[in-house]
């Protein structure tokens, strides 16, 4: 046991755990982050996706303890369901999830994508979801929500 | 007595709608939300038919006593049950509202419209509320099926786009999940399950399990079952890691690794003609197969695989119990609270009123994928560290390893057309293991559960009987639309496969649909005559001829004209009742040999549309499922076990195939509402498979259409 200190959606956050623990145990558990899903444990499905100094990051593997220092941002950060930011107001119109399960990790992935860039090529936006499994097939809905936030974006 | 399965089943009003909370209708349903919608869809009826505001309606989670039991939410059928019940219910509860508002204020019943959930007096500022009229009604009584609902022209919250129910709370990480729940007095666990099916505990180290239990772990071991708890979760996952290093299994037998399709064929199995109805009949006997004279006739065969597919949900399924030694309570994500219930009080000998079961939503399922196995793990848990709430999370490699997959399937076909480009003669041997070993009530359901058969009093394997009905699991959609001769349509019903296998979204139609569907594009080639005008000349369904009628016109305006562009179609009712469903698909092939999806075009009659968005999202969802399925899925295995164990081992689409979506939805305002969730799915693949036919040359007759099948097929000319 050790005592981790994490940087989480603004806020430094310490928890007493075994120092293998993954990260999203942490983030779930301890810190009730419940937004990022336990998928795969494998870093292929993207469940778990979180952002990580801005940068979309698997949480099922590697150590919470290798991201002290570090801001961690989970898609409870974003909004809220009584204000959701742009990219979250846009998915609920278009009505993207069925099960829903994947959503969070997606959402954060692309909101990483829109920060760095309000005009990205169709290339670049299927890259990065292309780090997310679906599987109720909500992905035409999905990519048509981030073509229209490119639209929004780049009026 | 209803002739409706849910109103026979909960008659009176007060079991559908709860207006208890000022301002707020409570609706009440034994169909569960998968993230097909169906508490949306209900929703809006209320809202529709009360005329109180969509944002005022909640819909529960169905819980055993306390909500009607409905059976499954499987078929298609959550709309016919469900749908068709509340609306009934609300209008009847309109009706006697308003005969209530109008005593009190004294005015006739024509002179009072509703609105916001206010009944009014028209051109007067008198009203009252539901709530104010609550205490005066008798909502105690039974729904009249024969009350007059809202006139569809009145129609102003339906078949519009809606966000659905939760979808605010996914987007912020806020909608709880099963695998999201927190108690007191938790513990996380987790399972340690042998190789593969055909094996027995024989030792278990014991100085592995007092090194857990110091470190505070519960190792529960119970015959073969073996799973461990603790407090923390990662503790957990690594206790199960230690334990199945330190366990040893004996083999009883391996699995067999013969040809599935040879197996399919010739292993031991029951035989039925299917009538006339898509009814396997137990009296007639099956007609020679002969074959039409060459002179007038052109007959073509071919075979068409499948082969076992997995649910293959995003989120490994769940279960959470809590025992206090005498009662029971059980959280799943399963399809029926009431079922599982079944099965817990048979293998635990306990009384109904001692377990309840409550439905929480987990990752989509469907069918009957992990979800009540994790439950009921959770219950033999539960039972041995009573007091705790335990909260068990099976692992990647438990789904894959363990859920009951979707049969493979083997279908014959034998097809002629006279020389008028008639079929002449259809003759269809369907083969595969069964689709149904849900738990049933009053059928054993204990021994459906998996983990049933590795306890200290382990139950046997159970041998799921042939389903008989109309449209049952391995028969559904062999019967088609297309007006001939009798067909000859035969089940066999495989036994002594090596996979377990049950309900996968639409069971036997995908097989069936795709080998229907591929012959028929043959035919037509055959006959020299394009593939919607030889449908259209077998048709005399009005809805059919209408949804390939609009398919065929939005397919000729929109696609790109692309000389290396596969274009193809697909066709059926789902079970001949439910949704009508036609789809287009455009493609191309790679050099390296792999399928790109360009556009789906997809036309649907699903009856009266409630909820616009969620029968989209099914159709378009059903579609990529479906593409998936056919594109790239197939459960491997080899003797000693599953090899599909992760996303690797088992791919499925990724979103760089997604072609553009193109939807249409015929209105049919008052209709009978038609399920539209599964019928996507076997057009999905008739029509990849004759667009890869159009784009090639090459007839695919065996999933999955890969690199590998398709350079294979080219190969072979």
């Amino acid at each position: 046991m050790a005592l981790i200190n994490l940087h989480v959606n603004g806020k430094n956050m310490s928890v007493d755990t075994e120092t293998d623990t993954p990260l999203i145990y942490v983030l779930r558990n301890d810190f009730d982050f419940k937004g990022a899903k336990l998928g795969c444990a494998l870093e292929q499905c993207g469940a778990c996706m979180v952002l990580v100094d801005g940068e979309p990051t698997n949480s099922c593997v590697r150590a919470a303890a290798e991201f002290e220092g570090r801001q961690i941002e989970t898609v409870e950060s974003f909004g809220n369901p009584e204000k959701m930011s742009d990219i979250q107001q846009i998915f609920a119109e278009e009505n993207v999830a069925q099960c829903g399960y994947c959503t969070a990790g997606i959402v954060c992935s692309v909101t990483s994508l829109f920060r760095k860039t309000k005009t990205p090529s169709d290339e670049q936006i299927k890259d990065t979801l292309n780090r997310h499994l679906c599987r109720c097939g909500s992905h035409s809905r999905i990519l048509d929500a981030v073509y229209r936030i490119r639209e929004v974006a780049i009026r | 007595m209803s002739k409706h399965s849910s109103l026979s089943n909960s008659p009176k009003i007060s079991e559908w709608l709860d207006f208890s909370q000022e301002g707020e209708l409570t609706l009440h349903t034994g169909k569960v939300d998968i993230g097909q919608r169906i508490t949306t869809a209900l929703a809006l009826i209320a809202a529709e038919e009360l005329s109180i505001p969509f944002d005022q309606i909640s819909v529960r989670k169905t819980k055993t006593d306390v909500d009607p039991n409905e059976g499954y939410t499987a078929g298609s059928f959550s709309m016919q049950h469900s749908g068709y019940a509340i609306k009934k219910a609300t209008a009847t509860a309109r009706k006697i509202f308003t005969q209530k508002a109008a005593e009190k204020l004294n005015i006739s019943e024509d002179k009072l419209e509703v609105s916001d959930g206010q009944i009014r007096a028209k051109g007067t500022n008198q009203s009252l509320t539901y709530w104010e009229l609550m205490s005066d009604v008798n909502l105690e009584i039974d729904v009249d099926e024969d009350v007059q609902t809202k006139n569809t022209s009145d129609y102003s919250i339906q078949n519009k786009k809606h966000i659905a129910k939760g979808m605010a709370e996914i987007m912020t990480g806020k909608y709880q999940f099963l695998q999201d729940l927190k108690f007191e007095n938790m513990l996380h666990a987790r399972i340690v399950r042998p190789p593969h099916y055909h094996c027995e505990l024989e030792k278990l180290d014991p100085d592995v399990i007092s090194r857990l239990e110091k470190e505070n772990i519960f190792v529960i071991r119970d015959g073969s079952f073996l799973a461990v708890a603790a407090k923390q979760e990662y503790k957990a996952v690594k206790a199960a890691r230690r334990i199945s290093l330190a366990a040893k299994w004996k083999v009883e037998k391996q699995l067999s690794e013969e040809n599935i399709y040879s197996q399919l064929t010739a292993n031991r199995k029951d035989r039925f003609f299917v009538e006339k109805g898509c009814v396997p009949s137990t009296t007639r006997e099956i007609p020679e197969l002969t074959t039409m004279n060459e002179d007038e006739h052109i007959t073509v065969n071919a075979v068409y695989q499948k082969p076992y597919h997995m649910h293959a949900s995003i989120g490994p399924s769940a279960g959470c119990a809590h025992f206090d030694g005498q009662s029971l309570q059980v959280w799943t994500h399963n399809q029926g609270v009431y079922p599982l219930r079944a099965a817990i009080t048979e293998a635990f000998d306990m009384s109904k009123e001692n377990v309840s079961v409550q439905f929480i939503p987990g990752a989509g399922v469907y069918g009957h994928n992990g979800a009540d196995d994790a439950a009921f793990d959770a219950v033999i848990i539960a039972r041995h560290i009573p007091k705790y709430s335990i909260l068990l999370k099976w692992t990647r490699d438990d789904e894959n390893s363990w859920e009951p997959y979707g049969s493979a399937m083997h279908c014959e076909i034998q097809a002629s057309i006279n020389k008028k480009g008639k079929i002449s003669s259809w003759s269809h041997e369907t083969y595969a293991d069964t689709f149904l070993t849900r738990p049933i009530t009053g059928k054993k359901p204990a021994t459906r559960m998996l983990s049933s058969h590795y306890l200290e009093n382990a139950l046997p394997w159970p041998v799921a009987e042939p389903m008989m009905v109309p449209h049952g699991g391995i028969h559904r959609n062999m019967e088609m639309l297309y007006e001939m001769p009798e067909p000859r349509l035969v089940k066999n019903r495989v036994y002594d496969l090596p996979l377990r296998t049950s309900a996968l979204r639409t069971l036997g139609a995908y097989g069936n649909v795709f080998a229907n569907e591929s012959m028929i594009n043959e035919l037509a080639e055959r006959a020299n005559i394009d593939p919607f005008t030889f449908r259209l000349n077998h048709l005399k369904d009005e809805r059919a001829i209408n949804v390939l009628k609009k398919l065929q016109q939005v397919m000729e305006k929109d696609t790109p004209e692309d000389e290396q562009m596969g274009k193809g179609i697909g066709f059926a009712r789902y079970k001949n009742s439910a949704a009508y469903c036609a789809i287009g698909v455009s493609l191309t092939v790679t050099e390296a040999a792999e399928v790109l999806l360009h556009h789906a075009y997809i036309v649907c009659d699903a009856g009266e549309i409630v909820d616009l968005e969620g029968v989209r999202a099914q159709l378009e969802g059903g579609f990529i499922q479906a593409a998936s399925w056919t594109l790239y899925e197939q459960v491997l295995y080899e003797r000693d076990g599953i090899v599909s164990r992760d996303w690797d081992t088992y791919p499925i689409i990724t979103f760089d195939n997604i072609p553009k979506m193109h939807t249409y939805l015929i209105e049919n305002p008052g209709k009978p509402y038609l399920g539209a969730g599964e019928g996507a799915a076997g057009p999905a693949a008739a029509a990849i498979s004759n667009a890869l036919k159009d784009a090639t040359g090459l007839s695919l007759r065996k999933m999955p259409f890969n690199s590998d099948t398709i350079m294979e097929a080219a190969l072979e000319g």
